[in-house]
């Protein structure tokens, strides 16, 4: 067999050698954010830090979450993820079903594909949306956040996939036995589709958690930001023109430590969903993108 | 016999309706409601707002009450030095990254296929994909703390004797740097299409190559890549359509005004330009440019993925 030739040994050395440094390179620079905010703000800020903290301690843990802003703009990001996540689902679960239903007994059903996917090819363009937000009234509020997300074409599609894996004779029975549509996809559809809608729902809310281009444009009240955007212009931008911080909270934002802590945080929730989110994606994006 | 007649005409009767409840699709549409309402107002409206490329827009005026000026904006673009270095520098930064990001996956994938061990496998499989999830603000703050000059990386490169690098203070280094970090971020996601298409190859194909007296490296030229070949057309055909996208998220979260030069794309620009300096014409100008670009390549890339791999999205 070829995997005894001595070459071929040779070779999966050092493959393994290489997956691993690769793999390592992925999750080193985590690891050292996490060291850096545990470690003492002295040896942190002359760059002593590698990949073990120096001077173990969570005064930058404490310093982070005692900080007013940094918690509000915490609580406004998990609102914003928990309402878009909840409407964008709902919305896109209600189009999905729809979508999934064959042409021939849906007849309008290609119009409105189409009508979604050109958005997908075609888009106004930042500038036009921003005016459009403003035209509406939306500025700094929490639907200038989650409104224009609450559709992913993509994600619809994903879904409208699920739905047309589902075996025809559950929805035929379903409807023969007097059930209509709204009550097929609650009774029939949805307990089927439960690893589907959990997937779909976890690459909603991640993707909320990390919007933050929309909170800078439509939010100018800094107290309304989301964490991602309030992480963007204090961490990224350095702008603290906007934030107005006082003295001593200017001094805990600066220090190496507590920025550190501050993104380590920022990155939590991902951390936290990811095991589930990745158990289903692959398979997720595989049935996604072959079936249609 | 009346009374038999009477019942079976009622039996008709609601069997024709039990069949139009089972026909009628109306509560279909009121379930697609939302979703195209949504559509509308926020992805059909702002195409409507494009004209403002047209005009000279004040918001005070309005979409209605603004002059329009033709096509002063774009010929403005087109003499506007830095317009031209920002399309150039788009398009420089972005054919990097989709050939790269073709070339990386497509390598990892074969490497992936060579390892016996499960769970070794899962394990990179799992950390690689981790960095497609986490923002551009994270990884940009994170990138920014480790390559600025005091950083973990400049200081590693010191002491091992070499010279810092100014990996985000120089312009051809913040190209390399934004391809990098990029291809970095999205290989191991990337990497999920490839191995699904070689998750379908017959083993039985490595079996009689085997007999036949082909090594593994054999094996792979002739049974590995030609089955990995159409999902690459696929994928680099479709990513044609992103070559005016050098990645806002990405360069907006690590540029500075040292790298406006050699980094600045055209989403950046236009989010400076108009939202910042309150040129709203120009910008949209620039954006409708970029966004019908965007729709032609992806039409002609579309079709070359349907005509050389038999590939159909819709």
């Amino acid at each position: 067999m070829y995997y005894k030739t001595s070459s071929y040994r040779a070779f999966t050395a050092f493959n393994y050698v290489l997956l691993t440094i690769i793999c390592l390179s992925c999750v080193l620079p985590l690891i050292h954010i996490l060291a850096v905010s545990f470690s003492a703000s002295a040896p942190a800020n002359s760059n002593l830090v590698g990949l073990w903290p120096i001077g173990f301690n969570f005064e930058a843990y404490e310093k982070t979450l005692n900080n007013p802003n940094f918690h509000n703009a915490l609580l406004v990001g998990l609102q914003r993820t928990v309402l878009g996540t909840v409407i964008g689902m709902s919305v896109m679960t209600l189009a999905g079903y729809a979508l999934s239903k064959d042409t021939g007994y849906f007849k309008s059903r290609s119009i409105y594909m189409w009508y979604f996917l050109f958005t997908m090819l075609f888009s106004g363009g930042i500038v036009p949306s921003y005016m459009l937000i403003r035209e509406l009234n939306l500025m700094n509020t929490m639907w200038a956040l989650v409104l224009p997300l609450a559709i992913n074409v993509f994600n619809m599609v994903l879904l409208m996939n699920f739905f047309r894996a589902v075996p025809r004779e559950l929805e035929e029975a379903s409807l023969i036995d007097g059930a209509g549509h709204f009550r097929t996809l609650i009774s029939v559809y949805l307990p089927v589709s439960m690893p589907a809608i959990a997937t779909i729902s976890l690459f909603t809310m991640v993707m909320h958690w990390n919007s933050w281009f929309d909170g800078l444009l439509y939010i100018s009240d800094y107290r309304k930001y989301p964490l991602s955007t309030f992480l963007q212009t204090v961490i990224v931008q350095q702008d603290f023109n906007k934030i107005s911080p006082d003295v001593n909270e200017l001094k805990n934002i600066s220090q190496r430590t507590v920025k550190s802590a501050q993104i380590f945080i920022g990155t939590l929730p991902i951390l936290l969903v990811y095991p589930f989110l990745q158990r289903y994606f692959v398979k997720g994006i595989i049935l996604g993108a072959v079936k249609e | 016999m009346d009374n038999v007649i009477s019942e079976t005409a009622t039996a008709k009767r609601t069997r024709t309706r039990e069949k139009e409840k089972l026909s009628r699709t109306w509560p279909l549409h009121i379930m697609l409601l939302p979703a195209a309402i949504v559509t509308f107002i926020f992805a059909y409206m702002p195409m409507g707002g494009l004209v403002m490329a047209f005009q000279d827009f004040k918001p005070y005026d309005g979409l209605f009450g603004s002059k329009f000026v033709g096509w002063k904006h774009f010929e403005f673009m087109f003499q506007y030095p830095d317009s031209k270095e920002v399309i150039w520098n788009t398009l420089v930064i972005s054919s990097f990254k989709i050939v790269f990001g073709l070339i990386v996956p497509f390598v990892f994938a074969i490497l992936l296929n060579e390892v016996r061990k499960t769970a070794f496998k899962r394990t990179v499989q799992t950390l690689v994909y981790l960095p497609h999830f986490i923002s551009w603000v994270i990884l940009g703050a994170i990138l920014t703390d480790m390559l600025s000059s005091k950083g973990i990386i400049n200081s590693t490169l010191i002491s091992l004797g070499f010279e810092a690098v100014p990996w985000l203070a120089n312009g051809n280094w913040f190209r390399f740097t934004v391809i990098v970090s990029d291809i970095w971020q999205n290989f191991g996601f990337n990497t999920i299409v490839f191995l699904a298409s070689l998750a379908g190859v017959n083993p039985s194909l490595y079996e009689a190559a085997e007999v036949d007296g082909a090594n593994r490296w054999k094996q792979t030229v002739h049974i590995t890549v030609p089955a990995m070949i159409p999902i690459a057309v696929v994928v680099g055909t479709l990513s044609l359509g992103n070559i005016l996208n050098g990645g806002f998220d990405q360069i907006f979260n690590l540029y500075n005004t040292l790298v406006y030069d050699k980094g600045d794309i055209i989403d950046t620009f236009v989010y400076r330009t108009a939202i910042l300096n309150g040129q709203y014409s120009f910008g949209t100008a620039v954006g409708l440019f970029k966004s019908v670009i965007g729709l032609i390549l992806i039409v002609i890339s579309y079709r070359m993925a349907y005509k050389y791999a038999g590939y159909r999205i819709f």
